[in-house]
């Protein structure tokens, strides 16, 4: 026992170099991560500026109550999860599509350019994809508005300003940034595959298409299974960036979703309210730990690969 | 029948059934990869059209009426060249913080034997799953004092755990414990055998990272958007949110008041070129450092 103790201190004097590496990340993962966690108390309590974090009176879960009890709750937890199960579900098998017929391209250039080209939109910062949105579906002067005009001689609806229309563009536009880039992962996979896989198949007869789906499909399967469970542990995070850009007064039914409600009640409201915001926050980082500790215990589970 | 397989590449030969199959997979690959194109090369060229054939909506394909008059009021716009100034400087200063902690954390983690290695690489990755949120956040930058300044753009995030993972497992994969062990019984402190050996012999997952940090801070509006309000600090993506999306043409920034009328006019064309004039370099750079960015996604794929 004694002599144990002795040489883990020796072992950790003699790494003491490495340690004074590590000094200047962990400062500041104390300072920007984990202090920030302490702050998450105000969810539980009446925040003042004056009383400070610690100062402030306990009101136990009322705050959370109230969201749960406000009128605005289900469509806000409702915007936030139409959002992300369509775009899991639209956007989740195109990448592993589009991996398989890259796999199944002879011409080596021609792919090249067309693996350039797909991936490019994924460097487009959301500010300018959304701008791009808006000036390709400006229902007067883009593109979409005159093609509209032109096939059906009257004015195009205004999509942008349509709580209905809005998901798709939302989704969609998603897809065209990220399904090329997304693939990188199943080409890299499709890359692994042994050619004598190939051969033999091709020997009992198989068509390239039959390939596809017997050698193929099976090889990025295991990829592909993590990342759809990886994916669905997001399913409660929808990020403000993009969805902040594209809200309007008109289409807000159907995009107000969790992050924007949170910083609407607090930094941008008339009276801020940090408490009730950082409980509505601290309710979907809840849920999120929740979603991704399951679907990471189910990864390692059935394909022993998870986060940690 | 097996004298028809020969070797994959080039010698094989295509039945006629096959060949079909080998034509749609090519159309409809092409097909996509317009369909990725066109929103990009209408962009760019509706940016160098004329005013005119901008607002009547003629661009369909290729610039109507040539001209470069979208990029001159780019060029004239004040708060523009402020935006570019600043980002730059957020993206080198930025970056290089970015690297240097990495590659600081990073090197210590991937040493197996380093007592308390689980519990601080655990630290790190916690960082992915939760976090304080957007007020105890506010309230941190305004206790240290630096909102409204350059720091609350450059020291949160400082370390992505993602990165991390990614250099961390890099250094692991490539550094033979032989070598250390070599370098040790030659005397060779941690501290040289950083500098001696791991840093030269992780320049291709430096690159990697630092390509997705200074992407990152050039693409970045969230942070200045909720900590900055001096306007003389703003990276370009808050002027262009402004620009483009809120529609708020700074009209007084215009350095030739004669120019605000046609101005004005110009204000769509304006929005084209100003959308090239922010992407163009990362989408210029990009094709040449394609395997760097590709490479980032093999590594990060290995593990987490």
């Amino acid at each position: 026992m004694h002599s144990k103790r002795h040489t883990l201190s020796r072992r950790i004097a003699r790494h003491w170099q490495l340690y004074l590496f590590l000094l200047l990340p962990l400062i500041y993962l104390l300072i920007f991560h984990y202090y920030p966690m302490t702050g998450v108390q105000i969810a539980f309590k009446k925040y003042s500026a004056r009383l400070g974090i610690w100062g402030s009176p306990w009101v136990g879960l009322k705050n959370i109550q109230k969201f749960f009890n406000s009128v605005r709750f289900t469509t806000i937890v409702g915007n936030t999860l139409r959002l992300s199960l369509y775009s899991l579900i639209a956007g989740f098998p195109l990448p592993v599509i589009f991996a398989l017929m890259l796999g199944v391209m002879r011409n080596e250039r021609y792919k090249k350019v067309v693996q350039t080209i797909t991936y490019m939109p994924h460097f487009i910062s959301v500010v300018v994809l959304v701008s791009m949105i808006l000036q390709i579906f400006n229902p007067i002067l883009g593109i979409y508005g005159k093609a509209y005009s032109a096939l059906f001689g009257t004015a195009a609806p205004d999509l942008l300003g349509s709580p209905a229309a809005l998901p798709h563009i939302y989704v969609w536009s998603g897809i065209w940034q990220s399904f090329g880039w997304d693939s990188i992962i199943y080409v890299a996979a499709l890359a692994a595959v042994s050619p004598e896989l190939h051969e033999a198949a091709q020997i009992d007869g198989a068509s390239r298409f039959q390939r596809v789906l017997h050698v193929d499909l099976p090889a990025i399967l295991p990829t592909a299974t993590i990342m759809l469970i990886l994916r669905t542990g997001k399913v409660m995070s929808i990020g403000f960036e993009k969805i902040f850009l594209l809200q309007n007064d008109l289409n807000l039914t159907t995009s107000e979703v969790i992050s924007t409600y949170v910083y609407k009640v607090s930094l941008k409201a008339s009276v801020p309210d940090f408490s009730y915001s950082t409980a509505i926050d601290l309710f979907n980082s809840v849920i999120n730990l929740f979603l991704i500790c399951t679907v990471n215990f189910i990864s390692g589970r059935i394909s022993e690969t998870s986060l940690w | 029948m097996i004298a028809s397989v020969k070797h994959r590449k080039g010698g094989e030969r295509i039945s006629n059934r096959d060949r079909l199959f080998y034509l749609l997979i090519n159309l409809f690959v092409g097909l996509l990869t317009l369909m990725v194109l066109y929103p990009l090369i209408y962009i760019v060229s509706s940016s160098f059209s004329s005013p005119a054939a901008v607002s009547a909506g003629k661009v369909t394909l290729w610039p109507v009426d040539f001209s470069l008059r979208g990029y001159q009021a780019v060029f004239e716009y004040k708060s523009v060249f402020i935006g570019y100034r600043n980002t730059i400087f957020y993206t080198v200063v930025g970056t290089l913080i970015n690297v240097a902690m990495t590659m600081l954390a990073a090197y210590a983690l991937a040493r197996k034997t380093l007592p308390g290695r689980g519990f601080f690489t655990f630290l790190f990755t916690f960082t992915m799953m939760f976090n304080g949120g957007l007020i105890p956040n506010y309230i941190l930058m305004k206790d240290l004092h630096i909102i409204n300044t350059v720091w609350a753009i450059l020291l949160p995030g400082a370390i992505s755990a993602y990165n991390l993972v990614v250099t961390r497992t890099f250094i692991q994969n490539t550094i033979p414990d032989d070598l250390l062990e070599a370098a040790q019984i030659d005397g060779c402190s941690d501290t040289q055998f950083f500098f001696q050996f791991v840093l030269p012999l992780s320049k291709a997952v430096m690159a990697v990272i630092t390509l997705y940090y200074a992407v990152t801070h050039w693409n970045a509006y969230f942070k200045a958007f909720i900590y900055l309000n001096d306007r003389s600090l703003y990276p370009l993506q808050i002027y262009l949110r402004e620009i483009l999306i809120m529609n708020s043409m700074d009209t007084e920034s215009i350095m030739d008041p004669d120019q605000m009328e046609a101005m004005q006019g110009m204000a769509d064309l304006l929005k084209y070129s100003l959308i090239v004039v922010s992407t163009a370099p990362i989408l210029c750079i990009y094709p040449f450092l394609q395997r760097y960015f590709i490479k980032g996604v093999m590594i990060g794929s290995l593990k987490g």
